[in-house]
């Protein structure tokens, strides 16, 4: 099987890594690759949407059109992992004033606000507990966003001090940290098991 | 910034006074993680130069991933002549007020001072740059003691490496700024790169000896007193900057040296800067194996600058791809007239300046 990464701006070599070495770790065949164009969708069965800036993803997304493909792509049951920017980019509404003119994809019923924590100085870092992980995952928060609100369909797979930071709604998983910024992919390769094989 | 107000921590978010929760004296800041992770979340993006806020908000629609805050755009200071310095955090204030993206501010070679008044003010990474005049003609900035990550120009792997060693959590070429001329950004990294490829080829002992070499600028002030003194041994256990001694540096080049070799690439995210004026330059400077680009004077000394910023971020998110550079470099007007660097005396090069 093949997985993507978008790879409009962010820190796309880091997931792709991760994701290598995921799919070495669960010992299935397939390799991952770089999606800018509708075209390299179509041939993924797995998206990964990186960290980054959002503003910035989204404006790429609608310039080289791709905001289509990707609703085809989750309304046809594929799974779809976003980290950060990528999880702004999946919810149903962004809240800060400044947001107004991003338009998110709405693939999750969840408000998230931006930069939420912060600038830059008040990025952080914690251990975390998550469901379905034994023991610590290590949280790299990089101005994040928080999850202001989820619906019904959304579970919550992990909690920060009473806040939401990593969700799932069926095919869609998101989160507000940065797994692929420490050498554990564990995450990476829970997204990976959401493939039907 | 946060602050506490009746035993509940506040964090003002885009200008809105909101409550959080968390207990902040549990969490870790500034870490080496956080400033190199916050750098590669800008990669495949454009870092834009903007003086008010008029241009910041072109350049975030245009969809630049952050923007850098300065007093006059490298071609003007290059222009006027004088000592360029750090911008007026009135002007900078402003510009972190109206827009989300994040504001990145320059300040002078080894001023310290200015780079703390940037970090209390909350932009989200320090440019220590040659393009303003440099303030200290021994050292550069001790960016470990900062929370706020550094970027630096480099020329060649030397300047990079000390730069990491120093803290800075992204490198950019230096290149040769208000300019319009892309030969030096060019020059840099392909310095740069083919100084990592070749140190495949040499043994331990080769890259101390290239570790000591790299290193011997940190010794600079320590040497100029033992001239003065005609004063040949230093104590092995001088401390010459930033808490280190000279044989503590050399160790700390050497072992980023090695980490180079083995990544075959810097440890941190490495921009283009310095002369980039067209969305084919942008381009050009991707396929060199940068992680993203900085423009400039490029845009706003241009003739459509929003035409121009929109077509130079979507060059760089498709820099593979002729097709793209091509339809997004039509009639987007003219550039920056531009320089040739044969044209600049030598001591007014800014990438000289550095050590």
């Amino acid at each position: 099987m093949r997985i993507g990464v978008l790879a409009l701006q962010g820190d796309v070599s880091e997931h792709v890594l991760a994701l290598e070495t995921a799919v070495k770790s669960l010992d299935i065949q397939g390799d991952v690759v770089r999606v800018r164009r509708k075209s390299e969708l179509e041939t993924v069965s797995a998206l990964l949407m990186p960290g980054g800036e959002s503003t910035t993803i989204a404006k790429q997304l609608d310039r080289f059109g791709l905001r289509q493909p990707i609703l085809d792509f989750a309304a046809s049951g594929k799974p779809i992992m976003g980290t950060c920017a990528g999880t702004i980019l999946l919810s149903s509404e962004i809240l800060d004033r400044r947001g107004q003119e991003v338009k998110p994809l709405g693939l999750m019923d969840m408000s998230v606000r931006r930069n939420a924590f912060g600038r830059q100085a008040e990025s952080f870092e914690k251990p975390l507990k998550i469901e379905g992980l034994e023991g610590d995952f290590h949280g790299i928060f990089i101005r994040a966003p928080r999850i202001a609100r989820i619906g019904n369909s959304v579970k919550s797979l992990a909690m920060l001090d009473g806040e939401h930071i990593m969700v799932i709604q069926g095919n869609i998983l998101a989160l507000t940290f940065h797994p692929e910024l420490v050498p554990d992919h564990r995450i990476h390769a829970m997204f990976l098991k959401m493939l039907r094989p | 910034m946060a602050e506490t107000l009746n035993n509940q921590t506040y964090s003002y978010i885009s200008g809105e006074l909101l409550p959080l929760e968390l207990e902040i004296e549990k969490l870790r800041f500034g870490t080496e993680l956080l400033k190199r992770g916050f750098a590669k979340m800008q990669k495949g993006g454009v870092i834009m130069d903007v003086t008010n806020r008029e241009q910041a908000i072109i350049a975030e629609e245009a969809g630049a991933v952050a923007v850098m805050s300065l007093e006059r755009v490298p071609a003007d200071i290059r222009r006027d002549g004088g000592v360029a310095r750090a911008a007026d955090p009135l002007r900078t204030q402003e510009i972190l007020d109206s827009v989300s993206i994040p504001v990145m501010a320059k300040v002078r070679i080894g001023h310290t001072a200015e780079a703390q008044m940037w970090e209390v003010m909350g932009v989200d990474m320090i440019d220590e740059s040659e393009v303003l005049t440099p303030a200290d003609p021994f050292h550069h900035i001790d960016k470990k003691d900062f929370t706020v990550p550094f970027v630096c120009g480099a020329t060649y792997l030397g300047e990079a490496v000390r730069r990491i060693a120093e803290g800075a959590a992204m490198i950019r070429t230096k290149g040769e700024a208000g300019t319009g001329n892309v030969i030096e950004a060019v020059r840099h990294q392909k310095l740069i790169s083919g100084m990592i490829i070749k140190l495949k080829t040499l043994d331990e002992e080769e890259i101390n000896g290239v570790a000591k070499t790299y290193a011997a600028p940190f010794g600079k002030l320590e040497r100029k007193i033992r001239e003065e003194w005609c004063d040949s041994e230093t104590p092995k256990d001088y401390v010459v900057f930033g808490g280190l001694t000279m044989g503590q540096w050399e160790d700390r080049v050497g072992d980023l040296l090695i980490e180079i070799r083995d990544l075959q690439r810097l440890p941190v995210v490495n921009f283009a800067a310095g002369g980039i004026a067209t969305p084919a330059d942008a381009a050009l400077m991707m396929q060199m194996g940068m992680d993203g680009v900085f423009v400039g004077s490029g845009i706003f000394k241009s003739e459509n600058p929003a035409q121009r910023a929109k077509a130079i971020t979507e060059a760089v998110a498709h820099f593979d791809d002729p097709n793209v550079i091509m339809e997004v470099s039509k009639g987007i007007g003219e550039p920056m007239v531009g320089i040739n660097i044969e044209d600049i005396p030598k001591e007014q090069r800014l990438q000289e300046r550095g050590w």
